[in-house]
Order: structure tokens, then C-alpha cells, then sequence
């Protein structure tokens, strides 16, 4: 009997590039104004021959924002992955740590309070969300610590849901005080990456690196926590340092990608069932696949947010959010099923 | 080969155990017996560090709270009571896991893994069922799963948390044969829970009896399974009722 393969073979690699790449060739055509392929093509490689509104819509609009939708598909993804994995629970996601509540609340209050870095008016946003995301990892590990010093699953995810909660009341009274912002901190909370930029995509592709590069290499570990948390500590996993190491990664990555894209939901509990449903669960297989499938889920819910009531535009958490429910509904019933 | 001395659990402000002292040796297979909350499944999760405890614990002189994970695993390996496995693993994912702490990070499965793998798949009578998914098997067939798993990790001591559990009579024979058969090698040891005295007496070469957190007697099964202790702790006459429930079959 020939063992199955554990790992994401090359070629798997090759083949969801392809599907990721075509996709967002795809996204970078289509929209208000149709760009033709060889021309989108032409002035991504720098070619002079394109002229100067087509070169500036591609590499100023459709280039930036067809990217940072899929770095923020492909990390919200893999958090979602890691977290439904760790927590051996498949519903779960960064929301129900409460490090995306923690990092929304962040970016709620530099937007409603005018909260700037000097010279860096973009990053003030990002670094709040960065820094509550974090916080509220600190908040909630301390809380479990105390309570369940073993820091059961179980445990996690209820202070997870409750530390959501009284998030959500926090922001509303921070929404209810803004004022004057009122407008642009509603419209981001719904979700929107449709003023995307440059250094926003760099930021991300960074986050989305380091983060990838410490969670892609702990599929083993996220094997044996998914099989169950006793049984990893038995086969010598290092149970609490693993789980810190993976929810820093998560956090970081959810702080990056909520700054800049808002709360945008189900991505990230979706994707991975979906994943699941092609590559099986083995996350040295998942989580591989699930960075590529986030990132084409995302970019084809952004496709339909600015297209579908063109030249008015969705708010992109919507969308996932209609299309996300849908599925998940589809994807739990058949889950059932099959147990 | 492995000793525990002044072992106490507490847990939530409640006493769980107080005060446990005994040792395993080479060869010995020691059965945990008690009546239900008498501590003996808190006493092993102790044992594989996954519950906080006072006192020392030293495999070979060694602190075992000290070690690494990883090299924890190579010594020993508990079988819990309970499998809550999230996904559809396949049988031999779930087997595999167990050889974890044999091999590096940036390594594949290598040709000693897959054989541990197959060899344990084949003692526990799973080579037909290693690519059918956990969530459909039987409460039975996972805990041959779990058995395999930790006969592939091939620690030199097995924490069993009643291995017999969920397991029809012919394989409860079966499990018990096979775990006396993995004795038989050089300095392994198991320390097992059981709840049934008869399998408990069968095939103990030592016995630690609890009761409420407290030690009530370790050593010789035939000593610590003496009708004093019996009636102390269960407050009947336990021998009388299983000679009495055997004579159903005369």
C-alpha cells in the first residue's frame, strides 16, 4: 500500500497559481471600464506603448486593489484555518477569538478620533488595529490562564465570544460619539478595499509572509490539535508554545488585513471548508490551499460588489457576507451528512 | 523507571489528589483502580504534564516536567479515555501523528515511520481501514486508532485511561493480550486505569488503589485488592459480589 501524499504537491502549487493568477487577470480587466488583456498585461511589465488613462486605471486602481483584496482573502483564510484547527472547532475563525472585534475596535477609534502617526496618515489606522488585535490576545490568554490554567479550547472560545460582545458595545458608543466621521466610520466597518494602495499591498504582502511562513510550518502541529488537544501534548507537540506562536501569527495578520479591508466576514470561516472539501483536512494540505482559495474567493466577491450595481458599489462585507452564508449553510449540511 | 513522589493536583481550589507517592519499574504493569472521582484519570493526565500538580515526577531521574515536549513523547504516551477528532482524518493521519516527536520539521515520512505506521495498524487489526475517514468509524474502531497511534509513537511507558473502553468483549480480550504482549519487550511499562477489578486482578503486576484524592494502599495487586481495602473504600463486600455474578454462568 503506497502511503498518501501528506504534503501540497508542487504541482497542486502550480495549478492553484494558475486558477489565482487568471482570476485576478480577470479582476484586473473587468469592471466599470473593460481593460483589454494585452493591454493590462502591457502596463504591468512596464510597456511604454500604453497610454495614459488606461495605464493609470490599471496600475493606480485595478492593480492595487485587485491585489489587496487577495492578500486580505488569502490571510483572512489562513487565520480562519489555523484558528479552526487549532481550536479544533469548525466554527471557528479570528472573530470568535475576538482578535477581529479587538482590531476593528482599534481602527474604529483612529478613524472616529482623527488618530494619525505624524508623516504616516494611513498607518495610524493599521497600527491601532495592529496593537488592539494584539491586546485583546493578551486579554483574552490572561483571562483563559486564570480561569483554566491548562488553556482549554473550550475555554478560549467562550471568552473569545463574550470579549466579541462587549467589543461591539464599546464600538457602537465609540460609533455613537464620532461625530462629524460618522459617515466614513460606518462605511468602514461594513468592509471596503476599494480605495486600496500601494504601500497598503506592500504592508500586507509583508504581514502575509511572515505570518504564512510561521503558520504553513506548523501543519503538523495543527494535525495533532485538530485530532484533539490531549492527544497532541501525548505525541509531543509543544502545546502552549505552538498555540502562542499561532496566535500571534493570527493576530498580527487579522490586525494587517481588518485595518486596511474593514470587517470582512465568512472569509474566513468559509474558505477553509471549501479547502477542506478538495485537499481533506490535513492542513500540511489545507492551509497551503487555503491561501489560494481565500485569495481567488475574495477577489471574485470584490468583482461582484463593484460590478453588479455598477457604477454603485457594494460594500465588499456584504457580499462575502450573502455569498458566505449561503455556502456555510450548504457546507454544514454536508458535513452532517457525511458524520 | 518512573517515580512520583508527594504528587498533589488542584484544580479550580478543589483538592483533586493529595500527597501520591508510588514507582513503576521495567516490566510492571500498574493498575490504577478506584471508584469513580477517585482521581485516577487526573493521576495520569498529571503524569503526561497536561494538568498543573505540586511534587516531583522523574522518568530514570529526570524531571519530566523539564523535558521537552518531544522527548516527553519518545518515553511515554497517554491513551486518553475520550477521541473528539474535529475532522475526517483519514486512519492512517491519525496513526501517524503518533511518530510526531521521531522526526524533524523539514522532513517527510520516513521509510522507519512508515513501517512503525503499518506494523501498528497491523497489530490492532486496521490495515483494511487506513484510508476511511475517523468521523465513520465505530467508538470501538477509534479506540483501536488511538491504540495504533501510540504503538507507532513507540514510547517505553504507555499511560492507558481505560483501554478497554467502548470496546466489545472480543476485542477488550483482544487489546488486553496485546498490550501484555508489547510488555514482554525490554523495559516498557504501562500504568493503566481500569475500571473493572476482574481485568484490574487478571493482568496487574502492581496496584495503586485511590479513593477521594487519597492513596489508599500501592504495591502487590493482591494486597492492594485485599478484601479489607475493597470494603473500605467501596463499602461492600466487592469479592462476594463478583463471585456471586459469575455464578450466573455455572
Amino acid at each position: 500500500m503506497s502511503p498518501r501524499r501528506e504534503t501540497f504537491a508542487p504541482l497542486s502549487y502550480l495549478v492553484f497559481l494558475l486558477i489565482t493568477l487568471g482570476v485576478a487577470l480577470l479582476c484586473i480587466c473587468l469592471g466599470s471600464v473593460w481593460v483589454p488583456p494585452e493591454q493590462a498585461l502591457g502596463a504591468l511589465v512596464g510597456n511604454p506603448g500604453i497610454e495614459g488613462t488606461a495605464r493609470s486605471i490599471i496600475m493606480d486602481l485595478r492593480v492595487p486593489r485587485v491585489l489587496a483584496v487577495a492578500l486580505c482573502g488569502a490571510g483572512l483564510s489562513l487565520c480562519g484555518a489555523a484558528m479552526q484547527g487549532l481550536l479544533r472547532n469548525p466554527l471557528a475563525d479570528g472573530s470568535t477569538l475576538g482578535v477581529s472585534s479587538g482590531a476593528s475596535l482599534g481602527a474604529v477609534l483612529a478613524l472616529a478620533f482623527g488618530f494619525t502617526l505624524p508623516g504616516l496618515p494611513q498607518l495610524g489606522v493599521m497600527g491601532m488595529a495592529i496593537v488592539f488585535a494584539f491586546l485583546s490576545l493578551l486579554l483574552i490568554l490572561a483571562l483563559a490562564w486564570r480561569l483554566d490554567a491548562s488553556l482549554s479550547t473550550n475555554t478560549i472560545i467562550l471568552i473569545g465570544v463574550i470579549y466579541s460582545m462587549f467589543i461591539s458595545a464599546l464600538m457602537s458608543l465609540v460609533i455613537a460619539f464620532s461625530g462629524p466621521r460618522l459617515h466614513s466610520v460606518t462605511f468602514w466597518t461594513m468592509g471596503s478595499l476599494a480605495g486600496a494602495q500601494w504601500n497598503q499591498v506592500l504592508a500586507m504582502a509583508v504581514a502575509l509572509a511572515l505570518c504564512s511562513l510561521v503558520l504553513l510550518r506548523r501543519g503538523q502541529e495543527l494535525n495533532a490539535f485538530a485530532v484533539g488537544e490531549d492527544n497532541a501534548r501525548s505525541v509531543g507537540v509543544e502545546v502552549k508554545r505552538v498555540k502562542l506562536e499561532v496566535l500571534i501569527a493570527v493576530s498580527v495578520l487579522i490586525g494587517v488585513c481588518v485595518s486596511i479591508g474593514g470587517t470582512i466576514g465568512f472569509v474566513g470561516l468559509v474558505t477553509p471548508h471549501a479547502a477542506r472539501l478538495i485537499v481533506g483536512p490535513n492542513h500540511r494540505r489545507l492551509l497551503p490551499a487555503t491561501l489560494f482559495l481565500g485569495a481567488i474567493f475574495l477577489m471574485l466577491a470584490d468583482l461582484i460588489a463593484r460590478t453588479l450595481l455598477s457604477p454603485t458599489e457594494l460594500p465588499l462585507g456584504v457580499v462575502t457576507s450573502l455569498i458566505g452564508a449561503l455556502c456555510f449553510v450548504t457546507l454544514f449540511a454536508r458535513t452532517r451528512r457525511v458524520k | 523507571m518512573l517515580t512520583v513522589k508527594g504528587l498533589s493536583v488542584t484544580l479550580g481550589g478543589k483538592p483533586i489528589l493529595q500527597n501520591i507517592h508510588f514507582d513503576v519499574q521495567p516490566g510492571q504493569w500498574l493498575m490504577l483502580v478506584g471508584p469513580n472521582g477517585a482521581g485516577k484519570s487526573t493521576l495520569l493526565h498529571a503524569l503526561s504534564q497536561g494538568v498543573p500538580y505540586q511534587g516531583a515526577i522523574a522518568f530514570e531521574g529526570q524531571e519530566v516536567a523539564r523535558m521537552k515536549a518531544a522527548q516527553r513523547a519518545r518515553l511515554m504516551g497517554l491513551l486518553s479515555q475520550r477521541h473528539e477528532v474535529g475532522y475526517s482524518f483519514t486512519v492512517q493521519e491519525v496513526i501517524r501523528l503518533g511518530r510526531y516527536a521521531q522526526r524533524s520539521h523539514w522532513q517527510g515520512s520516513g521509510e522507519a515511520d512508515q513501517l512503525a505506521v503499518l506494523e501498528a495498524a497491523r497489530a490492532t487489526g486496521l490495515t483494511e481501514l487506513m484510508d476511511h475517514s475517523v468521523l465513520t468509524l465505530s467508538g470501538g474502531e477509534l479506540q483501536r486508532v488511538f491504540l495504533a497511534q501510540i504503538f507507532a509513537q513507540q514510547p517505553r511507558l504507555l499511560l492507558l485511561d481505560e483501554p478497554a473502553n467502548h470496546l466489545d468483549l472480543q476485542y477488550q480480550a483482544q487489546v488486553f493480550e496485546m498490550i501484555q504482549d508489547w510488555l514482554q519487550q525490554p523495559s516498557h511499562a504501562v500504568i493503566s486505569v481500569v475500571h473493572d477489578l476482574s481485568l484490574a486482578r487478571r493482568y496487574a503486576t502492581r496496584g495503586l488503589l485511590l479513593n477521594r484524592g487519597q492513596q489508599v494502599a500501592f504495591g502487590d495487586p493482591g494486597e492492594v485488592l485485599s478484601a479489607s481495602h475493597l470494603q473500605a473504600v467501596w463499602g461492600m463486600d466487592v469479592a462476594g459480589w463478583m463471585r456471586d455474578l459469575l455464578s450466573e454462568w455455572t
